[in-house]
């Protein structure tokens, strides 16, 4: 059942991800991806990561996609005839680098982490029951991930500070 | 053995990052200040002088933790404290200083009135130190996205200049398209090995038998295409030329030299810390990426007749070189990459200024003609770029020949002879754009009578220029110091041995080591 | 016993982000693209995090809050670049001539 439910999902990510990179319309290219963003949190609720499932709806779908379709809206793109699509020689060397990657990364990724290494089978899962789906990722968050978590903090700082200088008006 | 700093204590993640808070601070200081006063002329400059005052300070700071030769207490968590961070962070502090003092006369000429000018300096380079400081892929990365997006916004900061807006346009593209392979290459080495630890990776590898692990092999191959990118090395340098041509002078030196050395300094670490043991997995990779770079990169400077894309072209080159110097994946190599980058930091400082100087109407434009008989109307001008000139070409006397004949010393000290032989002969083959220069300066006749009466170097602009030149000479003849420290520095950057044979690996590796 | 296919489905979301980026010619879809290479960075991730603990959980909060701060500034550079050409003449950009 749980792998029926992943399968379909995957398949509408693949599906939706390839849509998204050949629409013609900006517009149609954002919502597709989006379906894709949206398939993909299902996808992380069926690996044991519910909060993180959450997060993807709500940051990656709910604010960040918004902004792309804020900003194609702002600079009136929605309607574009002539596509962008690169020439015939783009396009030949877009696909055999593609599914050189592809074939490649699909072979390697069959590799699964050594035994020593990997948890207990049903742990996460165990842990979620017991603990709640936030606390083990707070947990590690807070305290062996304290210094990049501060250092999101500046990195945040740094591009609102970036943003504005380049996006005000007055020069 | 120095001060120990327990990096598992809030006190001791303080202590340890010292610098860095202390940079954050005066960032943030300078932020409330840009807020405040963003007028004119006069506000720009103090805030060109408070970022020069930060830089200078954390300098101090820096050197302070370096005398008191700060040492994690067993395995360094998150961030490392070793004499590589150290040489590496001042050279990006030393390359950030001479940037903000060739800007302060630079954005008063080219009318660009925005403090956050330095602010993004000053978190730029924040980012680069975090770089070179990072003990964990996921730190390394955060610093790297800390520098990028900084500079992304720095090469557009001409609000003027379409050529900016576009190369800012094109260097972020690809900039986050780097990114993704890097962190891509980040999740499956921490799949194959369990961890993003570097010290930790170096562990499971050997203890588990990963040299050959597919997932392994794969992570370290993009990591190395991602690093590339962020390089300028052939075939992924194409952002470089339009990028470097068109942000504004000092802020393409401060990518030429701080930028890239940064992502030098993290690519050294990983590789000699982290997969020294495995170098077979890697090497023959890196390897090519040197050969194909250093060859692009001086042919494809051969042809070109604007003097700003030439030095383009040349800082790919020079990725190459540097590039050399990793293969070896030995101490000696990570010595080698710090006094490069040091002399290289100098060299490219120095010769974008003089660029800065003599381009007045644009430095997009100043071809090598242009600079015919500079040696006649501007003696010293015209004597710092000569020196320059043979120093990027590595001629006997100056620093860029000793540090050339350094990354050499490193690369037959691995028995990479064909390397080596193939760094000189591009080394040769580079004569063919530098010595253009110098001849144009010292044996043709000006143009017109009234050439180059306004190339004057000013203010802070002129103590770059003449101290940069100046110190070329100085390590030229007298490089042993700075060998010392270059070697000294590096020469604990392998995992000691009591950490390979009985860190714990597994599950609980990370647990036993928090 | 998912983390086989699902890295399987991050490669070649992945990959079809790549493909993206180098057959399209406008910023924007560009961006997106790189976008969808993150995105599927976040499900190897994840797919891991199952085997070896939380750590690859929390990974995918820095990768989340990367792609904010990438967002932020890539539109703002996009915005400057409309201002400047009164149209979003990206058509010819290309991103691999050197």
């Amino acid at each position: 059942m749980l792998e029926a439910v992943f399968w379909a999902n995957a398949g509408i990510a693949i599906v939706s991800a390839l849509a998204c990179i050949t629409r013609r319309s900006p517009v149609a290219s954002a919502l597709w991806l989006i379906m894709t963003l949206f398939a993909t949190a299902v996808m992380f609720v069926l690996l044991d990561a519910h909060f993180i499932a959450v997060l993807q709806v709500m940051v990656y779908s709910g604010a960040i996609m918004v902004l792309f379709l804020f900003v194609i809206m702002l600079l009136n793109l929605g309607d574009q005839s002539a596509t962008d699509m690169k020439g015939w020689f783009g396009r030949v060397v877009g696909l055999a680098l593609g599914v050189f990657v592809m074939v490649e990364l699909w072979v390697i990724t069959k590799v699964v982490p050594v035994d020593q290494i990997r948890l207990p089978a049903g742990e996460l899962n165990r842990m979620t029951v017991d603990e709640g789906a936030i606390a083990p990722v707070a947990q590690v968050l807070y305290t062996t991930y304290l210094l990049p978590f501060l250092l999101t903090a500046i990195l945040l700082l740094a591009a609102i500070a970036g943003a504005v200088v380049l996006a005000k008006r007055e020069v | 053995m120095g001060m120990v700093v327990n990096l598992a204590t809030p006190a001791g993640l303080f202590w340890g990052m010292l610098p860095e808070i202390v940079l954050t601070g005066w960032a943030l200081a300078l932020m409330l200040v840009a807020g405040w006063r963003h007028g004119g002329e006069e506000d720009q400059r103090f805030a060109g002088q408070l970022a020069l005052a930060a830089l200078v300070s954390t300098l101090f700071a820096l050197w302070w933790l370096w005398a008191k030769d700060a040492r994690p207490d067993g395995i360094a968590l998150m961030i490392a404290l070793d004499g590589f961070r150290y040489a590496s962070s001042t050279i990006f502090l030393l390359g950030a200083i001479m940037t903000v003092m060739l800007s302060l006369g630079y954005v008063r000429r080219e009318r660009i009135h925005t403090p956050e000018y330095y602010l993004l300096i000053l978190f730029a380079t924040i980012g680069m130190m975090v770089m070179s400081a990072a003990a964990d892929l996921i730190v390394l990365f955060l610093g790297l996205e800390i520098m990028s997006i900084c500079v992304y916004v720095l090469t557009g900061i001409n609000r003027r200049s379409v050529f900016g807006a576009e190369a800012a346009l094109k260097y972020f593209l690809l900039g986050a398209f780097a990114s993704g392979f890097l962190i891509y290459g980040i999740a499956l080495i921490y799949g194959a090995t369990g961890t993003t630890n570097l010290t930790l990776i170096a562990v499971s590898i050997t203890n588990l038998g990963l040299q050959s692990n597919g997932m392994l092999m794969a992570g370290i191959g993009l990591l190395i295409i991602g690093f590339a990118f962020k390089v300028g090395a052939v075939p992924f340098h194409m952002w470089t030329p339009d990028v470097y041509e068109g942000a504004p002078t000092p802020i393409t030196a401060f990518m030429a030299a701080a930028v890239k050395a940064a992502a030098f300094a993290a690519l050294m670490r990983i590789m000699v810390h982290s997969l020294g043991e495995s170098i077979g997995t890697w090497q023959n990779a890196v390897w090519w990426l040197a050969v194909v770079t250093m060859l692009g990169g001086n042919l494809m400077a051969l042809a070109q007749r604007r003097l700003k894309r030439m030095l383009a072209y040349s800082s790919i080159a020079h990725a190459g070189y540097l590039l050399t110097a990793v293969v070896s994946g030995t101490e000696t190599g990570a010595a080698a990459y710090l006094f490069y980058a040091f002399a290289y930091t100098l060299v490219t400082l120095g010769a974008f200024g003089v660029l800065a100087v003599v381009g007045r109407n644009g430095e997009r434009d100043v071809r090598i003609d242009d600079l015919a008989g500079l040696a006649a109307k501007r003696p010293w001008l015209a004597f710092a770029m000569a020196v320059f000139m043979l120093s990027l070409l590595g001629f006997p006397g100056t620093a860029g020949f000793m540090a050339k004949w350094y990354v050499l010393m490193s690369a037959i000290e691995a028995d990479q002879w064909k390397l080596g032989i193939i760094l000189v002969l591009a080394s040769v083959v580079s004569a063919g754009y530098y010595l253009p220069v110098v001849m144009e300066m010292y044996m043709n006749q000006p143009i017109t009578e009234e050439a180059h009466q306004e190339s004057v170097a000013v203010g802070a602009g002129r103590w770059v220029i003449g101290a940069t030149a100046a110190l070329l000479l100085l390590i030229g003849f007298f490089p042993g110091r700075l060998m010392d420290v270059s070697r000294s520095s590096s020469d604990d950057l392998k995992p000691s041995a009591a950490f390979t044979l009985n860190a714990p690996t597994g599950p609980d590796a990370g647990m036993a080591s928090r | 016993m998912l983390l086989g296919p699902a890295l399987g489905v991050s490669a070649i979301l992945f990959s079809i982000g790549v493909l993206g980026v180098l057959i399209r010619r406008n910023a924007i879809i560009i961006f997106m693209c790189v976008e969808l290479m993150l995105n599927a960075v976040n499900l190897s991730f994840v797919a891991l995090a199952q085997q070896l603990g939380t750590d690859g959980q929390v990974f995918v909060f820095f990768v989340m809050t990367v792609a904010a701060a990438e967002a932020a500034v890539g539109f703002a550079i996009i915005i400057a670049i409309y201002r400047h050409k009164e149209t979003l003449d990206l058509q010819n950009l290309n991103l691999l001539r050197g």
